[in-house]
C-alpha cells in the first residue's frame, strides 16, 4: 500500500500548472510527429532532448513522455485514414481501421481507437503502480530462451490468420526475415546481405518498408482504381463521437484481454508492435465474428490499439527499474535520464522517489490529457477524407517521402521507399499478404538473436527451451497456438470427410 | 548597449584566451556532431554531454546538430565522415571502434582516412559476478572456471568487440575457458548477470553501477593500472576505490581501457583540428565534465596532438594482436 502513498505524493509533484502545460505541449508535438509517418516517437523524442538539458528532470521527463503518448495516438490516425501507419505499432490498426474509414465510419474508427488506446495505457500505468517491485523481479527471470519463446508466441498467434494461401504467407514472411537480416549481425559481428553497399550497413529500416508497402503501394492502387477514396461522402458528426463512446463497454472482453497481452509484452521486451499484432491475432481467433475481421470489424481496431498502448506505457517500467529499455523511444529517454544525472536501475525508486512517482503520476494525467485532446481533433482529421483525392493524394506522397527521409536523413531511403511501394503494389495485385512480412521484419532479427544466444548458452542443444517452467510454458502455449488450427481442421476433416474443401 | 557589452565580453574573452585559441579558423556554419551509436548508448551520452557543456558555457558561436549514425556498430558514422573529406564542420564521436572496426568487417573506410582530434576519457572494464556467487575474489573465480572449462558463461556487448577481446585476453592470461555470449549491449549483459543467466561480464562501471548498488552483482577487479578514483561508498561496505586492480587480484592483465574519441574527416586544415581540440580541452576542464566522469567512473584523460597519435598506435597494435590470434580479421 505504500505505493499508493507514493503515488499521491507523485500527483503532488506532477499537478502544477507548469507541468500540465508541458503535458499539453508534449502531447500536441507528439500527435504531430506521430501523424507524419517515419518521424515517429523515437525521432521526435531525440529532437526534443537537447531542449531538456536545462530543465529539471521531472519537468523534462514529463515533456518527453507526453510526447510519446501523443505520438502513439497520432500514429493510429493515419493508419485509419490513409492505411499508412505512422508508427510501427499501429500497423495492425490498419487491418480493420482503414476498411472502416472507407465505409464512411472514420469517426467511429478513430473514436474507438483513441478510447481503447487510452484504456490500454491506463491499465499499463496501474500495473506499474501496483506491481512495480514484483514486475521488475519477474523481468529478471527472462533470458535469451525466454525471449525467443515470447517472440515465437507472437509469431504463433498470428500464423494462419489471413485469408491468403499458406504458401503466400510463407513467402511473405520469408522476405521479411531476409530484410530483417540485412546489416551488422550482433551474434557473429559480421556484415550480412549488404553486397558492398554502404547504405545497407545499418540495415533496412522497418519504417521505410512500412511507408513504402502501405503508403505508396496503397496510393498506386488507388490511382489505378480511379483516383478517389471511397466513403468520403460520409458526413462528420460530432454526435457520432459520443455514440461511439457509448458502444465501448460492449467490447469489454477484448479490452481486458488486449490490455493483458499488452502489459505482458511491454514488460517482457516484446514491445508494442509485437503486442498489437498478437492481440489482433487473438481477437480474431476468439471472436464470434471472425469473418468480419479485415473488412471493418470494430473489434479489430480495439484489440491492437489497447495492446499497443498498454505495452507502450508498461515498457517504461523495465527502463526505470532495470535500465533495459522496452522500446526504441524508451532507449532515447534513458539516454536523457543519464544526462540529467539519474542512473536508471533498481535503486532509482529508492534514491529518487520524487522523480519516479512524479513520472508515474504524470503518466495518468498525460494519457487523460492526450485522450481528450485527440478526441477533439477527430472532426478535423475525419474531414481530411472529404478533400478530393487530386489534392490529398500528392500531399500524401510528399508526406511519405518526407517521412522516409526523416527516419535517418539518407537520400538512399527515398529510393528504398519507392521500391517497397512497388513491392506493396505487386503484393496487393497478386494477393500476397503484407502483414507477415511486416511482423517478420520487426521481430525477425530479435528472434534470431535470442535463438542463437540460446544455442551458444546450451552449446547447441534445443533442450534449453524446456529447461525451466517459464520457458516451457511459453513454448507450449506457442506450439498450441501455431498448430492448434491445423490440428482442429485435420480432426474436423477426419470427422466429416465430405465437407473438407470448405475450410481454407 | 547590449551589443556593445557583448562585444566587450567577446574582446575580453579573446584577449584572455588569445594565447591558446588561435582564431585562424572558426566554424562558419552549424557544426554536426555524428554519434556512432544509437540514441541512449555510451557514445551517445558522451557526445550529448559535450554538446550540453558547449551550449551551457557558450564555447562555440555556431549551433550544434547531433545526428545518430550507429548502423553496423558505428561503421555507418565513420563512413559518413570519410565521405565528407575536407568538411571541417563534421565532428565524429566514437571509441576505439574508429580504428578497430575495419579489422573485423570489410568496410568502405580506413582509419587513416579520418583525422583524430582528441581522446577525452578512458572507460574502464571490470570483472563482475553475481553478488550471491561463492567467489570472494578474482583468483577463486578464475580457479573455478579453470576447473570446469567451457561451462561458465561470460556475457558482453556485441561480437568481436571490446568485451570479447578482453574475454580472450583473460583466457590467454589465465588459461581459463569461457563460453562468450554476445548481447545487444552492456545494459542487457548487466541484467542477464543480475538475473543469474550468465556467470560474469566485463561491463563498464556505468553499465553495472545500478545493479551493484542494488546488491544484485559485485565487482571482483578492475582492468586498470591503478585503482579507481572516488572514495564514496556505493554499497554499505564498498566503493569504487576499494575494488582491487586485476593485477593485484591475480589476473596478469595490466591495462584494458576504452578511449572515448573525437574525429574529423580527412583533408581538413590543421587549424580546424587545433580549434576543436582547444574547445574539447576547455570542455574537459568544466565542473560538468568532472561530474560526468565521476558519475560514470571513467578515467579523466585528455589526449590530443602527438600524444593521441602515440596512444592510438599502441592501442591499435595491442588489439590487433588479439584479433589475429582469434582469426577475426576480415579479408
Amino acid at each position: 500500500m505504500e505505493n499508493f502513498a507514493s503515488l499521491l505524493h507523485g500527483f503532488g509533484v506532477a499537478l502544477t500548472t507548469y507541468h500540465v502545460m508541458l503535458m499539453m505541449i508534449g502531447v500536441l508535438l507528439g500527435i504531430l510527429v506521430g501523424v507524419l509517418p517515419g518521424l515517429g516517437a523515437p525521432n521526435g523524442v531525440s529532437l526534443l532532448l537537447p531542449l531538456t538539458f536545462t530543465m529539471d528532470p521531472v519537468a523534462a521527463i514529463i515533456l518527453l513522455t507526453s510526447m510519446y503518448w501523443g505520438a502513439l495516438f497520432g500514429g493510429s490516425t493515419t493508419s485509419i485514414l490513409f492505411n499508412i501507419p505512422g508508427e510501427p505499432s499501429s500497423v495492425a490498426t490498419t487491418f480493420d481501421g482503414y476498411p472502416m474509414a472507407r465505409q464512411g465510419q472514420a469517426t467511429q474508427a478513430l473514436t474507438l481507437a483513441f478510447l481503447s488506446a487510452g484504456f490500454g495505457a491506463l491499465v499499463g500505468v496501474i500495473l506499474i503502480t501496483v506491481l512495480s517491485t514484483w514486475v521488475a523481479k519477474f523481468a529478471l527471470r527472462f533470458s535469451s530462451p525466454e525471449y525467443f519463446a515470447v517472440y515465437f508466441l507472437a509469431f504463433a498467434s498470428f500464423i494462419g490468420l489471413g485469408a491468403a494461401s499458406p504458401f503466400k504467407t510463407v513467402v511473405s514472411m520469408g522476405l521479411g526475415f531476409a530484410f530483417a537480416a540485412v546489416g551488422m549481425d550482433t551474434v557473429s559481428g559480421g556484415l550480412r546481405l549488404t553486397y558492398g553497399f554502404n547504405e545497407l550497413l545499418s540495415g533496412i529500416s522497418f519504417l521505410i518498408a512500412v511507408i513504402g508497402l502501405f503508403g505508396i503501394g496503397e496510393l498506386m492502387l488507388t490511382m489505378e482504381e480511379g483516383l478517389r477514396f471511397d466513403g468520403i461522402r460520409a458526413r462528420v458528426k460530432i454526435r457520432d463521437v459520443f455514440k461511439t463512446i457509448a458502444t465501448l463497454p460492449r467490447y469489454w472482453v477484448t479490452l481486458l484481454r488486449s490490455a493483458a497481452v499488452g502489459c505482458w509484452m511491454g514488460v517482457t521486451p516484446g514491445g508494442p508492435t509485437a503486442a498489437s499484432f498478437m492481440s489482433y491475432g487473438l481477437a480474431k481467433r476468439l471472436s464470434r465474428r471472425k469473418e468480419g475481421f479485415g473488412q471493418g470489424e470494430p473489434e479489430g481496431v480495439v484489440a491492437p490499439e489497447t495492446a499497443d498502448h498498454a505495452a507502450g506505457s508498461s515498457a517504461i517500467l523495465p527502463m526505470l527499474a532495470l535500465g533495459v529499455p522496452g522500446s526504441a523511444t524508451a532507449a532515447v529517454m534513458m539516454g536523457g535520464l543519464m544526462i540529467w544525472g539519474l542512473n536508471p536501475g533498481p535503486m532509482l525508486f529508492v534514491e529518487r522517489p520524487d522523480f519516479v512517482w512524479g513520472l508515474i503520476a504524470s503518466m495518468y494525467l498525460g494519457n487523460i490529457v492526450a485522450v481528450l485532446m485527440v478526441l477533439a481533433t477527430i472532426p478535423l482529421f475525419a474531414s481530411i477524407l472529404r478533400i478530393p483525392f487530386a489534392i490529398i493524394g500528392p500531399v500524401i506522397v510528399v508526406v511519405c517521402f518526407i517521412g522516409a527521409y526523416t527516419v535517418a536523413g539518407r537520400p538512399f531511403d527515398l529510393w528504398l521507399a519507392l521500391a517497397f511501394g512497388v513491392v506493396g503494389y505487386l503484393f496487393k495485385k497478386l494477393d500476397y499478404p503484407i502483414a507477415p512480412l511486416v511482423l517478420a521484419m520487426v521481430l525477425g532479427d530479435k528472434a534470431e538473436d535470442a535463438f542463437r544466444q540460446s544455442m551458444i548458452m546450451s552449446r547447441g542443444s534445443l533442450s534449453i527451451f524446456w529447461s525451466n517452467g517459464l520457458v516451457t510454458t511459453l513454448m507450449l502455449i506457442g506450439l498450441a497456438l501455431a498448430f492448434g488450427p491445423l490440428l482442429s481442421s485435420a480432426l474436423g476433416r477426419l470427422m466429416k470427410p465430405k465437407a473438407s474443401s470448405a475450410v481454407a | 548597449m547590449l551589443k556593445k557589452t557583448s562585444w566587450l565580453i567577446a574582446t575580453a574573452v579573446t584577449m584572455t584566451l588569445g594565447g591558446v585559441a588561435q582564431a585562424d579558423w572558426k566554424p562558419a556554419k552549424p557544426v554536426e556532431f555524428i554519434v556512432t551509436s544509437a540514441p541512449g548508448g555510451g557514445t551517445d551520452n558522451f557526445a550529448r554531454i559535450v554538446q550540453s557543456i558547449i551550449a551551457k558555457h557558450k564555447l562555440m558561436e555556431q549551433p550544434i546538430v547531433v545526428t545518430n549514425k550507429g548502423g553496423g556498430s558505428g561503421a555507418e558514422g565513420f563512413i559518413y565522415t570519410k565521405v565528407a573529406t575536407g568538411d571541417s564542420h563534421k565532428l565524429t564521436f566514437g571509441t576505439n571502434n574508429a580504428y578497430l572496426l575495419p579489422y573485423v568487417a570489410k568496410l568502405a573506410y580506413k582509419p587513416d582516412e579520418l583525422t583524430p582530434v582528441a581522446a577525452m576519457a578512458l572507460d574502464e572494464f571490470l570483472l563482475w559476478v553475481k553478488a550471491d556467487a561463492p567467489y570472494k575474489d578474482a583468483k577463486s573465480y578464475i580457479e573455478a572456471v579453470k576447473a570446469k572449462p567451457d561451462t561458465f558463461k561470460m556475457g558482453g556487448s556485441q561480437s568481436k568487440d571490446t568485451d570479447q577481446t578482453l574475454t580472450s585476453l583473460i583466457q590467454d592470461a589465465t588459461g581459463a575457458k569461457f563460453i562468450y555470449v554476445p548481447f545487444q549491449g552492456g545494459g542487457a549483459a548487466g541484467v542477464q548477470l543480475a538475473g543469474g543467466h550468465i556467470d560474469s561480464n566485463t561491463n563498464n562501471p556505468n553499465e553495472n553501477a545500478g545493479q551493484w548498488k542494488a546488491g544484485a552483482i559485485t565487482p571482483l577487479c578492475v582492468f586498470s593500472p591503478t585503482r579507481l578514483q572516488g572514495g564514496v561508498k556505493v554499497t554499505a561496505t564498498m566503493g569504487w576505490s576499494d575494488i582491487p586492480t586485476c593485477k593485484e587480484a591475480g589476473i596478469p592483465i595490466d591495462q584494458f581501457q576504452m578511449p572515448r574519441t573525437v574525429w574529423l574527416p580527412g583533408g581538413v586544415p590543421a587549424d580546424a583540428v587545433t580549434f576543436y581540440a582547444d574547445i574539447l580541452k576547455k570542455v574537459s576542464e568544466t565542473p560538468e565534465w568532472k561530474e560526468y566522469i565521476e558519475r560514470t567512473s571513467q578515467t579523466d584523460r585528455f589526449l590530443a596532438g602527438q600524444d593521441l597519435k602515440t596512444f592510438i598506435a599502441s592501442d591499435d597494435a595491442k588489439n590487433r594482436k588479439v584479433f589475429e590470434q582469434e582469426g577475426w580479421i576480415a579479408r
